[in-house]
């Protein structure tokens, strides 16, 4: 029984008043957590990692920028270029903002507290991750501009070479786990042992460094991030997918990628930091339904701040070089990875 | 250090274009279109105006041309109508990131032609604002590198340093960007009480940007990947193609008109040497301006301590009027070779000036260095080149 299940018949609710609740959940978290990394990092971190002073004016210390910048993207007139493909130019920011909705649904933040435990919850994280490439595509597509073409297919060529790692990196832990549920993780860390002491668990962070790694990298890279952002590529292709869309369809992209890297924070979170669970807590304890989405949160900045650090940090690969150092580097090495994973998982 | 390239990087582009002919025999019922990309003349890679025309074969680069103009002043034709000391303020709108170096070249030419010298503490000056303004240009290019690769932070870094070097030229000249400072016969006025001092602090922090710069950037190992054997011009095809500057020198050239053909200025009274590389490529374009960012440092330095006493201005009438005659003047600027030829017959204004810009003659290398590579080599290759707009079309 699934612990969505779980929370329907403890609290007695109708299925259409579970729904209900899980959407306006959904509805306010993501765009929340998407304005809180895009504040806390985009503009104060980096502006501080610059020296420059970022926003100021809006708000204490500027907090309200980001809301008057999404006030001042609704107000830009919709442009549609003449030549460009309007059904499909319409469709690509929903469909990538629908993958990063839907990563969202098996992201558990407690024992009851997650939208859809489902028994296959990291596959379905996977699968639906790499739809976003899809609407990337249809924008360089449909936009009939030649720099945004060649940032659509740089965003494929990049999907098909990192995918492949991000995936070999999660199987590690899936195989250590014993689970593809996304609580079941939680739950294997929570109850492991560091050779027997098994006070805060065993976060795989520390059984699966290297997958941890892998998968750091790989996503900077599925969320074309520096320094792999060559489908967007300010300097080279001047935005590339998304150069040719104004007003609210370029918000969505961007909310798109500040959600998405929001999430796949979170998935890091779950499958290497231990999740929401607190070491010296019964796993089910109810009272972890307010403290883990807390903990979690926590645990995503960290992660996050990662991610923009080294966007911050680093300059950009040409494609041919992150395509070596995906095929060459890190498909072997997760390879290897599954193999000493598997061997240690059948001795032990 | 990598063996010089030359052979190598020939070898590579011939390669490249009997790859092409191959496959255009092979391929024959596969037709795959080549595409054209106008980079520009919007485009930010190109900090200006300038417009390259490409033909993508994929990726790849069949050809690219540089298609300038976009932003022509006529300032040749302008100085014609003006007064020598009026030509001055459009002189300073060529390069305007070292708007001080691109009036010295000028002076000095109308100076040879009136027999004028300017005394010496109006030389050391000079000089010292001569380097301030390659240190204000070439810092801002060690930051926009970065830009060109993708990393973002550097840029910043380089405007909040640089902005301490244009404190300094405006504390003597008034002026951040265009000081319009320098006169036929010497200076209009002398440095301020403090600001050798003042100077002397700010070219300290400046190596310690050039450090910065070094530990941010150059030693990155992305950077490195992106930069080296990017865009290599061999020493000879640079000498052919009328290079100069930073551009040239990173080809191993060993070349510099502040030591070869010092044209009255102070840099032979001071300790300093040229920076060579032999690789001819982005990174080393990069490492040679940063080494001469350090040693123009060192200069200042050196020229601080040592100006001599006496007037900045030498005696010459309140209306100037050049005698008949011809000029050619040239420096090194720092983008590279900035000549005046100058024209006079007698008047108040020069009856013809010529303006031999670096930027303009180091583009015109696009074309050959970009046969072969990728998209993203065209960005990191302007952008290693470094040209000014404003210094390409005058």
């Amino acid at each position: 029984m699934s612990a969505a299940a779980d929370l329907t018949g403890a609290l007695g609710l109708a299925y259409w008043a579970e729904t209900a609740i899980k959407l306006g959940v959904a509805l306010i978290v993501i765009p929340t957590a998407a304005l809180m990394l895009g504040y806390l990092f985009l503009l104060k971190m980096m502006a501080f990692m610059q020296s420059r002073l970022g926003p100021t004016d809006v708000g204490p210390h500027g907090s309200l920028q980001l809301i008057a910048d999404a006030v001042k993207f609704l107000q830009k007139e919709d442009i549609h270029p003449a030549a460009a493909d309007r059904r499909v130019f319409r469709a690509a920011p929903v469909v990538v903002l629908a993958s990063s909705f839907l990563l969202f649904v098996v992201l558990p933040t407690g024992p009851d507290a997650v939208v859809e435990n489902l028994d296959t919850g990291i596959f379905y994280a996977m699968a639906v991750s790499s739809l976003s490439v899809l609407g990337v595509l249809m924008a360089g597509w449909a936009s009939a501009n030649k720099y945004a073409l060649l940032g659509g297919l740089r965003a494929a060529g990049q999907l098909i070479a990192y995918e492949l790692p991000l995936i070999l990196a999660v199987m590690g832990v899936v195989i250590q786990a014993d689970s593809l549920n996304l609580q079941e993780i939680v739950r294997a860390q929570a109850e492991g042992e560091i050779f027997g002491f098994g006070l805060i668990g065993n976060p795989f962070i520390l059984t699966q460094f290297i997958g941890f790694l892998i998968f750091m990298i790989a996503a900077q890279a599925e969320l074309t991030q520096t320094p792999f952002d060559m489908p967007v590529a300010e300097t080279e292709l001047v935005g590339g997918f998304h150069v040719e869309y104004t007003g609210f369809r370029f918000l969505l992209f961007f909310m798109a990628e500040v959600a998405t890297a929001f999430a796949f924070s979170a998935l890091a979170t779950v499958m290497f930091l231990g999740g929401w669970w607190i070491p010296g807590f019964d796993f089910n304890a109810p009272i972890l339904n307010v403290l883990g989405p807390v903990v979690m949160l926590a645990k995503i900045l960290l992660v996050a701040f990662v991610i923009f650090w080294i966007r911050f940090t680093y300059p950009r690969l040409r494609e041919d070089q992150l395509q070596k150092f995906a095929w060459k580097v890190l498909i072997p090495l997760s390879l290897a990875n599954i193999v000493v994973t598997g061997i240690f998982k059948v001795v032990l | 250090m990598s063996p010089p390239p030359t052979a190598s990087a020939l070898r590579e582009q011939q390669a490249y274009v009997a790859a092409q002919a191959a496959d255009a025999r092979v391929n024959v019922e596969l037709d795959t279109g080549d595409m054209t990309l106008n980079i520009g003349p919007q485009h930010p890679a190109t900090h200006g105006t300038l417009r390259i025309a490409c033909q993508l074969d994929g990726e790849q680069v069949i050809s690219a041309e540089p298609l300038m103009g976009y932003m022509h002043r006529g300032y040749e034709k302008l100085c014609e109508v003006r007064t020598y000391p009026q030509c001055t303020t459009l002189i300073n709108r060529i390069d305007w990131l070292g708007s001080f170096a691109n009036e010295v070249p000028f002076i000095l030419a109308a100076e040879q032609l009136m027999g004028v010298e300017a005394p010496p503490r109006a030389q050391w000056i000079r000089t010292i604002l001569f380097e301030l303004s390659r240190i204000a240009n070439v810092s801002l290019f060690l930051g926009d590198m970065g830009v060109q690769v993708g990393a973002l932070t550097p840029v910043f870094f380089a405007f909040r340093d640089r902005e301490r070097v244009l404190n300094q030229i405006e504390e003597v000249t008034g002026g951040r960007f265009h000081p319009n400072f320098d006169r036929i016969g010497g200076l209009k006025d002398d440095i301020p009480r403090g600001w050798i001092a003042e100077t002397h602090a700010v070219m300290a922090k400046m190596r310690g940007f050039c450090d910065e710069m070094e530990d941010l950037l150059m030693g990155n190992e992305i950077f490195q990947t992106r930069c080296r054997s990017v865009g290599v011009i061999p020493g000879d095809v640079a000498l052919s193609y009328g290079l100069s500057g930073a551009n040239l020198r990173a080809s191993g050239v060993d070349w510099d008109l502040r030591r070869d053909a010092n044209p009255g200025l102070a840099w032979d009274q001071v300790d300093w040497r040229v920076w060579t590389h032999p690789d001819g490529d982005s990174f080393a374009r990069y490492w040679v301006r940063l080494q001469e960012t350090r040693e123009a440092t060192k200069i200042v330095d050196q020229l601080l301590d040592g100006i001599p006493s006496g007037p900045i201005m030498a005696k010459v009438p309140r209306i100037i009027k050049v005698p008949a005659g011809e000029a050619y003047v040239s420096t090194e600027n720092p983008l590279g070779e900035m000549g005046y030829y100058v024209v006079s017959k007698g008047g108040l204004g020069p009856f013809r000036v010529k303006i031999r810009t670096p930027s303009f003659s180091n583009i015109s290398v696009v074309p050959w260095v970009m046969r072969g590579t990728y998209v993203p080599d065209i960005i990191t290759i302007l952008g290693s080149l470094y040209f000014i707009l404003g210094d390409i079309d005058r």
